[in-house]
């Protein structure tokens, strides 16, 4: 379990993280929402050790991060950020080798190997492993850099803005992958998102921020609702159930 | 052709070129000739090796391949110093004609300057290592600036003394100091081994170091200390080589074709010892002593800088 407790961020005298507490589930996947410069991503980089909290705490099987090993953690916890330009050219199966690297130090083993290869075909990669990725769209990019983090084989699995600039086929591909490593592998997955309807689809929870704070949070059938929805938003969101899910309507008609 | 096959490859080139460069013309008192052939070739491997391996750290650090490590400005601390001895003690004194005195100076305060750069630096909490590199910049601009104010008050008899250091240049290096300076090379060396591990995962950028467990911030700030000590070494003994550094590593990256440092800094080294050792044999065999080696790595390295912009900005 991953618990948060008083956690703040300043920017200069800008306040991005207010006092934010939490607790994550383990075995469920959580998504992060909440309009933009509500602090979603910098939330998520305090908890990954990416960024410095000014205050506060984040455990994680209570521990203190700052208190664990960078090298230990990176068996526990990975993080994938939105943007991953690399100034390196890399193939798909150098890329996903890379997630080894706690375990190795970079000098993968035969069981390395092993968890890179099932990686590449967890994530469907296995006939264009070879090629460079600026060779390959940005769909299959992402499908290439979240294979990086199972080969990563780690309880948590924090990814931000996973879906940004995919297409509709190519974002459910991706929200499926992670369905399944939270329901066949038992991982824990926490994921910023924009797109309200995939995080109403697929994900258990929802934290909902707003101005560096929790306004709310709860499992999903509580969260999307018309009026937390219009507390985080501003807008008056219809909510309409189609097969099961609940999908928001946010067109002005 | 197979990595190790590359490393092999550039290897042999390079023994030849300093076989070569040992026994060419030795004449008949070859006693003396190779024994000063042998110290001087024993100063441009080391320069080589020096050079090579920082900036090619250098970059990985930076994740900018048109970098180099004298961005920070230890090349204007060099030429600051030689000249603000020069002016304050003019050329005839001990600190500049003793070349022993003269390194050790050189060396305390080019580290001296770096230490101080990166603790300020870092003393504030998340600064950015761009930022460092910023200051760096117009540290060296403000360095490079008072230098040539001094030099315009100095003497233009003495002036042509100190314009002799400007240039790199192997014809006067001590055998001494070499021994000196090898030995710090390879202290560093040594202590370089503990983080070679992480330079794969740091080139990936931060993000994903971070994300693979290597400790970011304690490994850059000792490998920009590494940086500093292999660039004085190699400043101090042989004087400013700039463009070396970012021909090597580059030309490095295009031979090996690897994103794996176990091969791409022995690469690199190698390349540097062959355009060294071949520029010095040019300059010896060819110019006959004419000119300095840093003129000729300057000329290739700036028509090569030149094609290198052209050609991202094709891409």
């Amino acid at each position: 379990m991953i618990e948060v407790k008083h956690l703040s961020k300043k920017y200069g005298s800008k306040n991005v993280i207010e006092d934010v507490s939490l607790r994550i589930e383990k075995g469920k996947i959580t998504s992060f929402i909440g309009p933009n410069g509500a602090g979603k991503s910098t939330l998520l980089s305090m908890i990954s050790r990416l960024l410095k909290k000014d205050a506060g705490e984040v455990l994680i099987e209570s521990k203190e991060i700052s208190t664990c090993k960078s090298e230990d953690l990176a068996k526990q916890i990975s993080i994938l950020k939105q943007s991953n330009q690399m100034s390196v050219r890399l193939t798909v199966r150098e890329l996903v080798s890379f997630g080894r690297f706690p375990y190795s130090q970079g000098r993968l083993t035969a069981e390395d190997w092993k968890y890179v290869d099932e990686a590449i075909a967890y994530m469907e990669l296995q006939e264009m492993q070879d090629k460079y990725l600026d060779q390959l769209s940005g769909g299959q990019n992402q499908r290439a850099y979240i294979a990086m983090v199972i080969a990563q084989n780690t309880e948590y699995v924090l990814l931000d803005e996973p879906l940004n600039n995919l297409d509709m086929r190519h974002s459910v591909q991706i929200m499926k992958v992670l369905r399944r490593l939270v329901d066949e592998l038992g991982k824990t997955v926490i994921i910023v998102i924009h797109d309200i309807n995939f995080a109403s689809c697929y994900s258990d929870y929802i934290v909902a921020l707003k101005d560096g704070k929790v306004i709310k949070e709860g499992a999903t059938e509580q969260i999307i609702t018309t009026e937390v929805l219009k507390e985080v938003y501003d807008m008056d969101i219809q909510i309409e159930t189609i097969n099961g899910n609940r999908i928001c309507v946010y067109f002005d008609s | 052709m197979k990595l190790r096959t590359k490393i092999v490859v550039l290897s042999l080139f390079a023994l030849l070129l300093i076989l070569l460069f040992l026994f060419i013309g030795l004449g008949s008192n070859w006693g003396y000739s190779l024994e000063r052939r042998a110290w001087k070739i024993a100063a441009i491997v080391l320069t080589g090796v020096c050079i090579a391996f920082s900036t090619v750290i250098f970059q990985t650090v930076t994740n900018n391949r048109i970098l180099t490590p004298n961005i920070i400005g230890l090349d204007s601390m060099y030429m600051l110093i030689q000249t603000a001895v020069v002016y304050v003690f003019g050329s005839t004194n001990k600190l500049l004609v003793d070349s022993n005195l003269n390194f050790m100076l050189t060396l305390a305060l080019m580290m001296v300057f770096a230490l101080l750069l990166y603790w300020v630096m870092f003393r504030r909490e998340g600064n950015h290592l761009y930022f460092l590199l910023l200051v760096g910049i117009i540290l060296g601009t403000l360095l490079g600036s008072m230098t040539t104010f001094l030099q315009l008050l100095i003497d233009p008899s003495e002036f042509l003394v100190l314009q002799g250091r400007m240039f790199a240049s192997f014809n006067s290096v001590q055998g001494q100091l070499t021994v000196i300076c090898y030995i710090v090379a390879i202290a560093v060396g040594l202590y370089y081994m503990r983080l070679h591990k992480y330079m794969d995962a740091i080139s990936l950028g931060k993000g994903h170091a971070v994300n693979l467990g290597v400790p970011y911030d304690a490994v850059v700030k000792q490998l920009l200390v590494i940086i500093a000590a292999l660039i004085s070494v190699a400043t101090a003994l042989v004087g400013p080589l700039t463009f070396l550094g970012l021909l090597v590593a580059n030309v490095a990256y295009q031979f090996m074709k690897t994103y794996r440092h176990a091969y791409l800094i022995p690469g690199a080294i190698l390349i540097s010892i062959i355009a060294l050792v071949g520029g010095q044999l040019i300059v010896e065999r060819v110019f006959s002593f004419t000119t300095t080696v840093s003129v000729i790595i300057n000329l290739v390295g700036g028509i090569y800088f030149l094609y290198l912009l052209l050609r991202e900005n094709k891409s």
